[in-house]
């Protein structure tokens, strides 16, 4: 247990506890830990909730001001719960001259969900990424771990409808 | 190893993973064992094989037949008429689009002929999971002299006489760099490898870590050599998971042929790498951010001097090389340096390694010696514009970069020489845009980019780029006015002048470029509110031109809103209350017949 502060939070279930405080434990003598910490703790928790981010300040002897400043920066870390899946479209070059604007135009009216939102039954989140590095397949639209090259407007919905 | 008859070399790539390749490798592999052909042939994943476009690829050797577009329905076909019989199967080989005519060697596909491959001179030809296959192919070799036959200065002037150029964009000379962290005091010194490729449009880091990444390391291992530096760090993109897998796997191999660690090659040198994953954030490519990255705090720049080679991370002299840079040096060592000089121009030489896509035909990597022509590239190897349309410009150097028109092909890809023309080597992005492409548009997404990218600490970069978006969106709305253009240009050469790092003093290229070259263009969207690519939906009518309409319904049945009321032989006709101005209909009338 690295601090005596207890970490209580909705989204926090009792069987995530140890492993956050496995995370902070093997990195606590590494400088420079915090970006490695939140990354895995987020891999946990989904994302991270504030009091998250005050149990891993306090677990590193880091001011808060300092890991939450971390967490704002990077476009990785996400301080609102997240979708069951994840869609990335690519906002590239390679991807915008071949049209991901209309595939995103396309799952936010199929879907209700504006880009960085989370859908009202937490089914998925719009993410609008940076090049992918995928360009021989724009546009490209990655739904969790799965890459979709070559993705029309039409094929928005029966592609998404895939994941529950 | 065993020898067998045949190789396949199957392409592994991100770019052909999303294809299907793994699925067709299960597949092939299933058929062979069944036919108990799987002692002879041998199936063989590679990392990137470059012609992403046409994936998944294989290359069957050592015949050199290439094959396209691989699904698991082709392997009964493919294993009974090529591999039991002999007769390549013709419908899968690549097709060149302006003869028609089918090319079944890969050396003879103008895509790969007109390449001249140093860096990428494993790619498709090792299993990059396996270290034995890179050392067969003089992997380590260089590495191996820089430890045991050559003094660090040697080395670095090696570097020197080779002229390399950093590739991640600046193009700083490599051994220049290298002596003088050499020179620098300090008993602890870093290595770094720059694997942020955040340039939109750019993946030719990717595929080096994908297909060779022990190149990657070995460049560490004698970079560590002539400085004096005993830990590095490769700071690698998160948004690259099979780079990050590949790396990993590459390192601890070389820690077990002791290549890594204690005392390498018994020369009492000792190096070590840690893999650092990045977080999602574009400045970090900037070396002093990168380094405050690594630290574990925000990811800002901070003013030079003092530079990284006298105090870079944790404040010790670090030397920073980028992907490719590293990967062209252990044949430098290995070869000399004049060896490496003898392709290129004046002042920028080998080879330089540029991600082809956008609106061509043969999308994927290429390498060419310094010097090719763009125009060489681009209708070449890149196999000319598809859909019959009209090149208007080639956009270099992402983010930073420039557009360049018809009319600068000619221009010899060299760092001063495409300079000149108002763009930047950069990191090798090459994006290659039609008549159907809004120059407006185009500098709209890259400032949307960097404004949202800018770290925020300087302010001519932070509230300057936002304010250039603000007017070019307001060009791209209809509601520009002609002074617009020369505040533009005015604010783009402060914001050049005074912004802290690379990020904001290349930030407004991309609008000076197409400002010098497709001024044209701003004016039809200020003076009479028209976007002539028709790309600006606010200045579209979303009206159909009953001359131009064929009458063939194809609008109708892309329109998602059931906005398009037709019936056969009937002009088609939008209903704008309907209407979400998607653009579907745009896309799929191959009339040009909506304004």
């Amino acid at each position: 247990m690295p601090t005596s502060m207890q970490l209580t939070h909705p989204d926090i279930s009792s069987e995530m506890i140890p492993k956050i405080d496995a995370v902070i434990a093997a990195h606590q003598k590494t400088s420079g830990a915090a970006i490695p910490v939140l990354r895995l703790c987020q891999d946990i928790v989904g994302y991270l909730p504030v009091e998250l981010i005050d149990y891993i300040s306090a677990g590193l002897n880091l001011p808060r001001s300092e890991v939450f400043g971390v967490v704002t920066f990077y476009s990785l870390f996400s301080l609102t719960p997240r979708g069951r899946h994840t869609i990335k479209a690519c906002l590239g070059t390679a991807c915008y001259v071949k049209g991901i604007r209309e595939i995103m135009n396309r799952i936010s009216s199929e879907y209700h969900l504006k880009e960085g939102e989370t859908s009202e039954d937490r089914r998925f989140t719009l993410e609008a990424v940076r090049c992918l590095g995928a360009c021989g397949l724009a546009p490209v639209v990655v739904v969790d771990q799965d890459t979709h090259g070559g993705v029309t407007p039409s094929q928005v919905k029966p592609l998404l409808e895939q994941y529950v | 190893m065993k020898k067998t008859r045949l190789q396949l070399m199957l392409c592994g790539g991100s770019g052909c993973q999303a294809t299907g390749s793994q699925l067709f490798h299960d597949a092939l592999e299933k058929e062979l064992k069944r036919i108990r052909l799987d002692r002879e042939i041998k199936i063989i994943e590679t990392g990137c094989n470059g012609f992403c476009a046409v994936g998944p690829v294989m290359l069957v050797q050592p015949e050199g037949i290439f094959y396209q577009k691989l699904s698991p329905e082709d392997v009964p076909e493919l294993v009974e008429e090529h591999f039991l019989k002999g007769r390549p199967v013709k419908r899968l080989q690549y097709v060149e689009p302006a003869s028609k005519e089918t090319i079944p060697n890969m050396n003879d596909i103008p895509f790969f002929a007109h390449q001249k491959f140093r860096v990428m001179r494993n790619k498709g030809m090792i299993d990059p999971e396996i270290i034995d296959e890179y050392i067969a192919r003089d992997g380590y070799f260089g590495a191996a002299k820089a430890l045991t036959q050559i003094s660090p200065e040697q080395i670095i002037a090696e570097m020197k006489a080779s002229g390399l150029r950093g590739r991640g964009g600046a193009g700083f000379p490599t051994g220049l760099k290298w002596e003088f962290a050499a020179k620098s005091a300090g008993d602890i010194k870093y290595v770094l490898c720059n694997a942020d490729e955040g340039d939109p449009g750019a993946f030719m880091d990717r595929s080096i870590l994908e297909a060779d990444p022990h190149a990657v390391l070995e460049g560490m291992i004698i970079a560590a050599r002539a400085i004096n530096a005993n830990k590095g760090y490769i700071y690698c993109r998160t948004e690259y998971p099979l780079a990050l897998h590949r790396l990993d796997i590459a390192i601890r191999q070389a820690r077990e042929y002791g290549l890594l660690g204690q005392n390498i090659l018994e020369s009492g040198f000792d190096f070590d790498i840690e893999v650092y994953q990045g977080a999602g954030a574009f400045v970090c490519g900037e070396e002093t951010a990168l380094m405050r990255s690594i630290e574990g705090k925000r990811g800002m720049p901070r003013p030079r001097p003092p530079f990284p080679a006298n105090k870079g991370l944790w404040e010790k002299p670090t030397v920073l090389n980028n992907v490719e840079t590293l990967a062209n040096i252990p044949q430098i060592i290995l070869n000399g340096g004049e060896w490496f000089a003898g392709i290129g121009t004046e002042t920028s030489k080998g080879t330089k390694v540029f991600a082809l896509t956008g609106a061509v035909n043969n999308i994927g990597l290429v390498e060419v010696p310094m010097g090719v022509t763009l125009r060489k590239m681009i209708f070449d190897i890149g196999g000319g514009i598809p859909k019959k349309r009209k090149f208007k410009a080639v956009q270099l150097g992402g983010p930073s970069g420039g557009c360049i028109p018809e009319q600068c092909l000619d221009t010899p890809i060299d760092y001063e020489e495409i300079a000149k023309v108002g763009a930047i080597m950069g990191s090798g992005g090459v994006i290659v845009m039609d008549e159907k492409t809004c120059m407006v548009d185009m500098a709209r997404f890259f400032l949307d980019f960097i404004q949202d990218e800018s770290c925020g600490k300087c302010t001519p970069c932070r509230e300057g780029t936002r304010r250039l978006l603000e007017i070019i969106e307001r060009i791209c709305q209809g509601n520009g006015v002609f002074e617009d253009i020369e505040t533009l240009e005015r604010l783009s050469v402060v914001i050049k002048n005074s912004s802290l790092c690379g990020l904001g003093q290349t930030a407004p290229n991309p609008v000076l470029s197409t400002l010098r070259y497709f001024k044209d263009e701003y004016i039809a969207h200020i003076v009479d509110k028209e976007c002539p690519a028709k790309r600006c939906t606010a200045l579209l009518k979303f009206k159909i031109d009953s001359d131009k309409c064929k009458k063939c319904g194809l609008c109708y049945k892309a329109c998602p809103a059931s906005a398009i009321i037709w019936q056969k032989k009937e002009v088609a006709e939008i209903n704008r209350e309907k209407c979400i101005e998607c653009m579907s209909c745009f896309e799929a009338c191959p009339f040009d017949a909506i304004e």
